[in-house]
């Protein structure tokens, strides 16, 4: 008996998958050399799984503001906001998250994660209601169960499901708050957001979206779904992360319900971890300053997003709903999805592989995430390597004859991993 | 407490049945995650099918409880009542 026999189901996939060179889950880059390029044993290898949808990872403003940080300030902060106090790094990020959203409130915390446990766990209490979209991000899940309300879920993206379960509510007092997302980051699909901002206004209950996968993506401004459906003003309280277009790390939670500020001492996950350091905070704020200065980078992003999604649909593969920059094929088994993302990662270009129970509906997922960084020929190029393993593995229909397409073979032979 | 026909216990042996194809023998003693072999997300969304049709809502702590299938005919049961 150990005390991991419990994990006995996990460990026998994950055992095999260490025999192997790639393991998805084990993989390490030697070099970044770019948002778009990286090194892996030693082979230079096309970047499409990164969430770096606007590659400012690499963005020399960014850069600079994080080393004159952390010349300034020091490596960390070596405690948290409450205990230790903040630095003037944390008060203005989050002056300019809450200038960006056009909101009162605007509150830091030190990752995206724990912006949902310390937002969800503590915004409803013992009597209150949460009610999921089905398709949360386990975080929304994990910071539900760490609050103590009563935590249901509705059909993801179905508004109807979500009346029901209001309406079985309705009389129970307490809060009711519902959680959704902009862009769901196993399939890239969006949130019909104004039926379900109809639904929560006539329920009567709060809502929260979480915009991890939509800031710098969506709307006129980048703020996300919410500012690209105009339902801004029913959305009590956006959650985000500095992780994926701002290519930093840590989350926040911006709002204008007065009151909002009680928070800080309310909420375990912000009050009980060290803060973020000089260097991510500056580099973020340089993030957050390009990402509204410089729109072109979102218009980039769309059209690479949608070069990807129309070339993977063309050539026969089985899509999520939506040509967004999570652009994820769908696989008829976790064995095809791993032996589908080991010749592609052969072939040099890297993506993930997304399995159930993180997925929904059971699906295995070859998942990629296009980068307003990458070039049409990197796109065109990922597409061609999709096409050549696609066939391999007998996934898609053969070629058809045409020249001169976008999806045009590269050079060299596509060897099918677990031959 | 095993009556067969009480409405609640069909709806939740027709539920797993379908959501199994009929796999397995299903009985009260039946467990959930082991013996049907569903992660926690198959789990929640088969109770789904059953919350729709009893038209009542299964808080997630409530479904963390339940290891049998008599275990979630009785959790059904109990919120049934309550609705």
């Amino acid at each position: 008996m150990s005390l991991f026999d419990k994990f006995a189901h996990l460990s026998d996939v994950y055992r095999g998958l260490e025999g192997r060179r790639f393991n998805p889950f084990n993989i390490a880059f030697d070099v970044i050399l770019s948002p778009t390029e990286a090194m892996i044993k030693g082979r230079h290898i096309l970047l499409l799984g990164t969430n770096n949808y606007l590659g400012l990872t690499h963005d020399p403003a960014v850069i600079g503001e994080a080393i004159e940080a952390i010349r300034n300030f020091g490596s960390g902060t070596t405690g948290s906001r409450i205990a230790n106090g903040s630095y003037d790094g944390h008060m203005q990020l989050e002056r300019a998250l809450a200038d960006f959203y056009g909101r009162k409130f605007a509150m830091v915390f030190s990752t995206g994660y724990q912006a949902n446990l310390g937002i969800l766990a503590t915004i409803a209490g013992k009597n209150d209601h949460l009610i999921l979209d089905a398709d949360s991000h386990a975080s929304i899940y994990d910071g539900s169960r760490l609050g103590h309300a009563q935590v249901t879920r509705f059909r993801h993206n179905d508004p109807d499901d979500l009346a029901r379960r209001l309406r079985r509510l309705a009389g129970t007092p307490g809060d009711k708050v519902v959680v959704i997302e902009g862009i769901y980051s196993m399939l890239g699909d969006t949130a019909p957001l104004r039926e379900l901002v109809q639904v929560k206004r006539e329920g009567g209950a709060y809502l929260v979206i979480d915009e991890a996968h939509s800031l710098g993506v969506l709307g006129e401004t980048g703020r996300g779904l919410a500012e690209a459906e105009d339902v801004e003003a029913d959305v009590d309280f956006i959650v985000g992360t500095f992780s994926k277009s701002l290519g930093g790390v840590g989350g926040f939670c911006v709002s204008d319900l007065d009151g909002f500020e009680v928070l800080r001492v309310a909420s375990r996950p912000y009050m009980f971890t060290a803060s973020l350091p000089p260097s991510v905070i500056a580099a973020t704020a340089a993030a957050l300053h390009q990402l509204r200065s410089r729109p072109n980078l979102r218009r980039q992003l769309t059209e690479n997003a949608k070069r990807l999604y129309g070339g993977l649909v063309d050539l026969g593969f089985h899509l999520g709903p939506e040509p967004n920059p999570i652009v994820s094929a769908i696989m008829p088994d976790p064995e095809t999805a791993f032996a589908f993302w080991t010749s592609l990662l052969q072939a040099g270009l890297y993506t993930n592989v997304s399995l159930p129970p993180a997925t929904p509906r059971g699906l295995a997922l070859l998942r990629t995430s296009v980068s307003a960084a990458h070039t049409r020929h990197q796109i065109d190029h990922a597409v061609a390597l999709f096409a050549q393993v696609g066939r391999a593995l007998g996934l898609i229909p053969h070629a058809r004859v045409h020249r001169g397409t976008p999806h045009e073979a590269p050079e060299g032979k596509i060897s099918v991993a677990g031959e | 407490m095993n009556d067969p026909d009480d409405p609640v216990r069909m709806v939740v042996f027709d539920t797993l049945r379908a959501s199994t194809r009929g796999a397995v023998e299903l009985s009260d003693q039946t467990n959930i995650v082991n013996e049907l072999g569903l992660d926690s997300v198959a789990i929640m969304d088969f109770v789904m099918e059953i919350e729709d049709r009893l038209d009542v809502s299964v808080p997630l702590d409530r479904i963390a409880e339940v290891e049998t299938v008599g275990d979630l005919v009785a959790t059904m049961r109990d919120l049934e009542g309550k609705g």
